[in-house]
């Protein structure tokens, strides 16, 4: 199995970005995707900047993919996904059937993780349109993911997500701003204060939701080290991570030495958890809400 | 002179034949409804409709120059998709005017197996834009989309003049704050989402606790909100629960709150709005007879003379009861809400 990294989905500074990259190109990650996928308003990098990082990263023997974003609302928004679309160098994975109509027919895109792929019938139909692999969505079981495998069209990879926050929700409304008491159209970049979003806590203190602009991540971090295994018995292709402001090359190393060796689970798999600060969780593997974390021995 | 504009369809819920018959007596053009199953997005106990029930409601439509749109518009699971095809059936053996469906799988089998039937993408198809709704026009021959409820009204607009698509918007009812179709709020906290299970924030899920701070509302043992002596108690869904962020407690994503966008009416025409949908297939047959009387009377009123339009305070009385806390907003039609 491969170990991929999805976009980052907060936003950073520049510097940042650029740092964060460095790192990955000397990490244990083979597959890396780059771009803004969460708001159109974010600019530290603009698409130049972004085909200037893929050009390093591939050079650094990485498959590097641009992802588009998953909410598109205006004719710039398109403007800047045929810009991606038509990049004529790096493959795209698509988030909206808007992109996929872009890039139908003119050779192999990634149908991602916001294309509500549910059953063979659909993966099936964006084959024959040109993908070559497709994201699970996050809240797919186990089971349903078995039957996809049994299913699952020739020449078509599965990824998976496998650690980070959950991207559990997009909206119009940008929930950063909002809490600031500002509108969107003049967020003044506070994204920028929060690189890893803003925590949202029940009124009993229950850490439970993540706020990053417009999306809604989960607080606790998902973590499917201990069903890696179980996903290579599968047939699952490559594992999926998302970024986060700290540890993410410790992360794709430890990932990376379940998927070598699976002998290691239990160690890495703990060693994983303690990164994890809001504590973890696994539901949606096993069947379950996705906060839960379900013991093994369970099943 | 003519009015430029065409006349809007009023496209109302039923959960129920009861409910079918009232939004048909008070003026709906066509009505929408579900089989009583996982096969679309209101999949509550004790709602929507068997297949005898369905054949009544078309007939009792039908009868009364109404039509009826069958919602098979959840994502069919990788096993048991039989039922999202027994649907597909039932709506072309029974002449549904036309089904709203959500999955390309399904538009793809529907197109095939039933060449004949009409075809509506549903809202929790997410489709935002016209490249995304002409796509789906391109492969599957869809008629009308339903767009989420995440554009401004310039936004929709320029969504109109860009495909030879109908288009449908909400116009009244519960407001989903996320993309429809792409939030999973309710499978990370109860296990059953829109797209796997027809379901947000399920009853099943739910409870309330008189305690000493408050009546308290719980979603799979999630605290939702705490409501002081006073306050009037919400149903509660996720996106609509109070929250602490960086040290404030508020409805961190939604207050509760439903749309209206009746006052948008005359710019919705203007812009070529095909249809207006009223959510609440899970609501009493009253609120749905209510809230077709009144947009029957306002659409009405609209298409005769747009420049004179004005939202008599007898509706926005009506509709203002019906609204859930009280409460409405023009949600993302008005851009200072995003």
């Amino acid at each position: 199995m491969k170990l991929a990294l999805e976009p980052i989905p907060y936003y950073w500074p520049r510097e940042t970005v650029l740092a964060f990259y460095r790192a990955v190109a000397l990490s244990a990650v083979d597959v890396v995707y780059l771009g803004e996928t969460v708001c159109s308003r974010r600019h530290e990098l603009r698409l130049p900047d972004w085909l200037d990082l893929a050009h390093g990263l591939a050079a650094a023997g990485k498959e590097v993919v641009l992802s588009t974003q998953a909410l598109i609302e205006s004719e710039s928004d398109l403007k800047t996904l045929r810009r991606i679309a038509g990049n004529g160098r790096f493959q795209v994975e698509a988030n909206d059937m808007g992109a996929v109509r872009l890039l139908e027919g003119k050779g192999p895109f990634v149908a991602g993780p916001h294309l509500n792929v549910y059953n063979p019938q659909t993966l099936a139909f964006l084959r024959a349109l040109g993908a070559r692999r497709w994201v699970a969505p996050v809240e797919m079981p186990r089971s349903a993911l078995a039957g996809m495998m049994q299913a699952r069209p020739e020449g078509v990879e599965t990824e998976v997500f496998v650690y980070g926050r959950l991207p559990l929700a997009l909206s119009a409304r940008c929930f950063t701003a909002r809490r600031f008491n500002l509108q969107k159209d003049d967020c003044q970049f506070r994204c920028l204060d929060h690189p890893e979003g803003l925590p949202v806590r029940t009124l009993e203190g229950q850490p439970f939701l993540v706020l990053n602009g417009i999306q809604t991540q989960s607080a606790r971090i998902c973590n499917l080290a201990r069903e890696l295994p179980e996903m290579a018995r599968l047939g699952v292709d490559i594992a999926r991570i998302s970024p986060q402001s700290g540890h993410i090359a410790e992360i794709a190393a430890l990932v990376k030495r379940v998927l070598l060796d699976p002998g290691e689970v239990v160690t890495v798999a703990a060693q994983l958890d303690g990164l994890a600060a809001e504590g973890t969780c696994n539901g949606y593997w096993h069947g379950a809400a996705g906060i839960e974390q379900v013991l093994a021995h369970q099943h | 002179m003519e009015n430029p504009s065409r006349r809007i369809e009023l496209v109302c819920p039923a959960g129920s034949l009861p409910a079918l018959r009232a939004a048909v007596d008070n003026g709906a053009d066509c009505v929408y409804m579900g089989l009583r199953d996982d096969t679309n997005a209101r999949n509550f106990s004790g709602l929507n409709f068997g297949l005898e029930d369905t054949a009544a409601a078309v007939s009792y439509a039908h009868a009364r120059g109404a039509k009826v749109l069958l919602a098979i518009n959840t994502y069919p699971q990788a096993s048991g998709g039989e039922r999202w095809l027994q649907a597909l059936d039932a709506a072309a053996s029974l002449k549904v005017d036309a089904v709203i469906l959500a999955d390309p799988g399904l538009m793809q089998h529907a197109k095939r197996e039933h060449p004949g039937l009409r075809l509506h993408l549903s809202v929790q198809s997410s489709a935002t834009n016209y490249e995304a709704i002409n796509f789906y026009h391109e492969h599957f021959g869809i008629r009308r989309a339903v767009l989420p409820r995440v554009l401004s009204l310039a936004q929709v607009e320029h969504v109109i003049r860009n495909t030879p698509v109908e288009i449908e918007v909400f116009g009244f009812g519960g407001l989903c704050v996320m993309v429809e179709g792409r939030c999973m709020l309710s499978s990370f906290a109860t296990g059953e989402s829109p797209n796997t299970r027809g379901a947000c924030s399920p009853g099943r899920a739910v409870r309330w606790h008189e305690t000493p701070n408050g009546m308290e509302s719980r979603l799979s043992g999630i605290l939702v909100n705490r409501y002081a002596g006073n306050e009037k108690a919400a149903y509660p869904t996720l996106c609509k629960g109070r929250y602490e962020v960086a040290g404030e407690t508020y409805y961190a994503i939604e207050e509760p709150a439903s749309l209206n966008t009746l006052e948008l009416l005359p710019d919705l025409a203007r812009a070529g709005l095909a249809a207006i949908k009223i959510e609440g297939r899970q609501r009493s047959i009253a609120y749905v007879a209510q809230v077709t009387r009144v947009w029957r009377e306002a659409i009405d009123r609209c298409s005769r003379d747009p420049a004179a339009f004005a939202i008599s305070p007898a509706w926005a009385a009506e509709l203002r009861k019906l609204s859930e806390g009280q409460q409405q907003t023009l949600g993302a039609f008005y851009r200072p809400w995003k």
